[in-house]
């Protein structure tokens, strides 16, 4: 039996609004696909790596352009390429059990690895294998490196199961960085390591660092300028990739932090594909990641409810600054390894309950929503019992919906629908019962 | 496997594994809480714990491998989404239904996102137990991971002696190392035997006898093995025309033992496998002289099993434990049986897959759950995989 993904036909599409920054935000991953696929004229070297616990200071210490797979099925994800690629790697015996950004990523390298420039995405000269929060990159990697035969290093970072970073962990991955990552790195570059270089970037980083903190932050105010969610993986898009650590991530969120200062005094909420968002009826946090294949129909569930997201877990996978952390130039290899060890998803259970916890109350939002993703057991495993833990503590109600990635298949716009205006009665149930008891 | 049981020996080592693996209550081990004061027990979970340590500190180790197909699950499911595997959700049966009651901690392995987020939800659903996520190095340098897994292992010693209100001694640990070395011994003894006679030491016997060996103090177990072994040798049993496989991907999560018995039933001598590694993970006798945490460190860097939740450094190196585990062997096929939903396995299965094909060893591949109903299908394909080793082999 095969099985056919057919998109329907949209109607012919409003102009999607945007913000300067998401402009700006689109130019800046638009050059950097650009300059991913012109490499093998320019003689740039490719590092593939992954987002939570990417070190982009470091291999730009080597002059090495990154690669992200996640980002790459991301993309394919929401050009709708994504559902192909799936069912390409599902063909040549990858399981429909696991997980789609891996699929995504293998049958888009069977059907010509085309970068979204529509160029084709040039053989990474080294696998940096950031092990880091999740199970499945030390496979997905172990996967690229058969197909590509490049080599792989890795880079492993313990988990806080524990809930607390030790002496042990750093030094482990200190001794990682020193022995292994830096010596093949300069090898494989031709580039000496220059610590100093580090340093800079690193400096750089935890300034672009300070100026996302203050946009995320920012919606503790009420009506919230931003929506932590669907407008905050924009947000997070340079600093989670290719940008860290640059002059353009600085002037990025520069950009950004005046704009949504702006969108503050004015009283404005976020922007929305369809512009201004209306009256913010209800505030949200939101556990796990999105989907990628209906993004702009999932995002609109919310905003035609009035519904906006002020704080979200997804938007700390690829790092965790809101409680203080900042790349420190003083200590260059341990301030790498105590942001990899932090990233949300290499935090234990009770951690992340904490965070949401606290996002719950500090963000005076309505509730918890859950977006419980097939594909990534790191996030999904245990989401019903942190639902229900967070319910307890904060005393707002909390609700589940299920989606995927990048599998179409995954995507029920009625079920989610449905439930979400079934939650958004339930707050307000909530709140009268409130207002009655008051 | 029936005929061959009427009051032999074997018969008798048999039922009483049976029995131990029947018991979702544990008996055995509560008994042996209650035997002494202050004995205390700890669990773990696959893939792999260095039992030696809570041997050590005087108490029993304890295999916690899920629920199998007779525990129904009731509030398991309520923790769980559908598309998540069924050991977690068994395993949390067993607690929340109190069949875990006794035991005083908890180790939960570097193996998936799963067990690893487990090990979060049972600090917060029993406080009272002492959990620690227990993670191993995937660097596999002395300096490095080594390093790093010594001072790992130091805590857990530490822990366990406060556990147990004395600190452990190294003495006393390479007194245990001692011992689980005999047993990791007869372990390998009962493999190789059965790759020569894998007639006279069925499969699901073989099961039984290794999984008593995560309820029973490591002693008695290797008095069982030791038993088994011989009774298992001078015992002529029939012997039937079937092929040789491996069996693969039940490492985690355990197939039912009707699967096991199926394969063997629909033509498939069962000749090596990765089921309950944890019973041989260290492939080699770890010394006893030394520093007994430096030892097992070394052991578990330079000679330990490979597998899915391992990285392979080494991209020629990747899967060939599996070829040479056939060559070993002499086995003339590898079926992959992988838990549904169960990342490490059914990722690592193509990979293997590749290497298998250029080494021109067939294989068939199907999942299973822990509590599979249904085995026609299994014996089915499993049937046809042996008439075809059988017919188109060596042409």
């Amino acid at each position: 039996m095969t099985t056919t993904i057919v998109t329907p036909k949209a109607a012919p599409a409003k102009e999607v609004e945007k913000d300067a920054s998401m402009v700006k935000q689109k130019e800046m991953m638009a050059a950097h696909y650009d300059r991913l696929t012109s490499a093998p004229q320019t003689g740039e070297k490719v590092v593939s790596t992954f987002v939570p616990g990417n070190l982009n200071e470091l291999t730009m210490c080597f002059g090495l352009l990154n690669n992200l797979p996640e980002v790459n099925a991301i993309q394919n994800g929401l050009r709708r390429t994504s559902g192909a690629f799936v069912l390409e790697a599902e063909k040549i015996g990858h399981s429909e059990d696991v997980c789609t950004y891996v699929k995504s990523d293998i049958g888009m390298m069977a059907k010509g690895n085309i970068a979204p420039n529509g160029k084709r995405f040039p053989d990474p000269d080294v696998l940096l294998l950031s092990y880091t929060g999740c199970f499945t990159f030390m496979k997905w990697f172990e996967l690229l490196r058969e197909q590509y035969k490049c080599e792989t290093i890795m880079l492993h970072t313990p988990y806080m199961g524990d809930g607390k970073i030790t002496p042990n962990m750093i030094e482990y991955m200190v001794k990682q960085l020193k022995d292994e990552v830096i010596p093949t790195l300069e090898r494989i570059s031709g580039v000496k390591f220059d610590i100093d270089r580090l340093r800079e970037y690193l400096k750089k980083s935890a300034t672009a660092e300070d100026d996302l903190v203050h946009v995320l932050q920012s919606a503790k105010r009420k009506p919230s300028p931003i929506d932590a969610y669907f407008g905050g993986i924009y947000y997070i898009g340079p600093i989670f990739g290719a940008f860290r650590g640059t002059d353009d991530a600085i002037d990025y969120y520069r950009f950004l932090r005046e704009e949504v200062e702006a969108r503050l005094a004015a009283g404005k909420g976020p922007v929305t594909p369809d512009g201004d968002m209306g009256k913010e009826k209800y505030r949200l946090v939101v556990e796990g990641p999105p989907n990628y294949t209906n993004f702009r129909q999932f995002w609109k569930m919310f905003y035609d409810e009035g519904a906006v997201v002020v704080a979200s877990s997804y938007t700390k996978v690829g790092g965790v600054y809101d409680f203080g952390f900042r790349h420190d130039p003083e200590k260059p290899l341990e301030t790498l390894a105590e942001y990899c060890l932090g990233v949300y998803t290499n935090r234990s259970l009770p951690m992340r309950i904490d965070m949401l916890t606290n996002y719950v109350n500090d963000y005076d939002a309505d509730g918890l929503l859950i977006n419980s993703i097939k594909s990534c057991n790191s996030f999904s495993a245990g989401q019903l019992l942190i639902m229900r833990e967070v319910e307890k503590r904060t005393g707002k109600p909390a609700a589940f919906v299920e989606s995927d990635l990048v599998d179409p298949r995954y995507f029920s716009a009625a079920n989610i629908k449905n439930r979400l205006e079934s939650y958004f009665q339930m707050i307000e149930q909530k709140r009268a019962a409130t207002r009655a008891a008051a | 496997m029936e005929a061959s049981l009427n009051g032999s020996k074997t018969a008798t080592i048999v039922a009483r594994a049976q029995a131990l693996f029947d018991d979702l209550s544990f008996a055995s081990a509560r008994e042996w809480k209650a035997a002494a004061p202050g004995r205390k027990v700890v669990g773990y979970m696959p893939i792999y714990v260095p039992r030696e340590i809570i041997h050590a500190a005087g108490m029993l180790p304890l295999g916690i491998v899920g629920g199998g197909d007779q525990l129904e699950v009731i509030h398991g499911d309520a923790y769980y989404q559908s598309y998540i595997c069924r050991i977690p959700r068994s395993t949390i049966e067993l607690g929340v239904s109190g069949r875990l009651d006794f035991v005083d901690g908890m180790l939960f392995p570097s193996i998936c996102d799963v067990i690893r987020n487990l090990s979060g939800m049972w600090k917060m659903m029993f406080p009272n137990v002492y959990v620690r996520y227990f993670d191993v190095p995937q660097n596999y340098r002395d300096d490095i991971g080594g390093n790093y897994y010594v001072n790992e292992l130091t805590e857990l010693m530490h822990h366990l002696g406060e556990l147990r209100g004395q600190p452990i001694t190294d003495d006393e640990l390479r007194h245990s190392i001692a011992g689980y070395n005999e047993n990791r011994r007869l372990v390998r003894e009962l493999y190789s035997f059965r790759a020569q006679r894998p007639w006279q030491a069925p499969a699901a016997e073989v099961y039984l006898a290794l999984r008593a060996g995560l309820v029973l103090p490591v002693e008695q177990h290797t008095e069982m093995l030791r038993d088994y072994l011989a009774a298992a040798a001078s015992e002529e049993r029939p012997r039937r025309d079937n092929c040789r496989i491996v069996l693969t991907g039940v490492f985690c999560e355990q197939p039912p033992l009707n699967l096991i018995k199926s394969l063997e039933l629909a033509g498939c001598y069962v000749v090596d496998d990765d089921l309950l590694l944890v019973t041989r993970w260290l492939t080699a006798d770890v010394p006893t002289e030394g520093n007994p945490l430096h030892n097992l460190a070394l052991a578990f860097l330079h000679q330990s099993e490979s597998t899915a939740a391992k990285y392979e450094p080494n991209l020629k190196e990747k899967g060939q434990h599996l070829v040479r585990a056939v060559r070993r062997s002499g086995a003339e096929g590898v079926i992959f049986a992988c838990p549904s939903f169960c990342d490490p396995a059914l990722l690592e299965r193509p990979m293997l897959q590749h290497v298998l094909k250029d080494a021109d060893i067939p294989y068939i591949a199907f999942k299973y759950a822990e509590n599979s109903g249904q085995m026609q299908p299994i014996r089915e394909q499993a049937g046809t995989f042996a008439d075809s080793i059988k017919l188109w082999s060596g042409t």
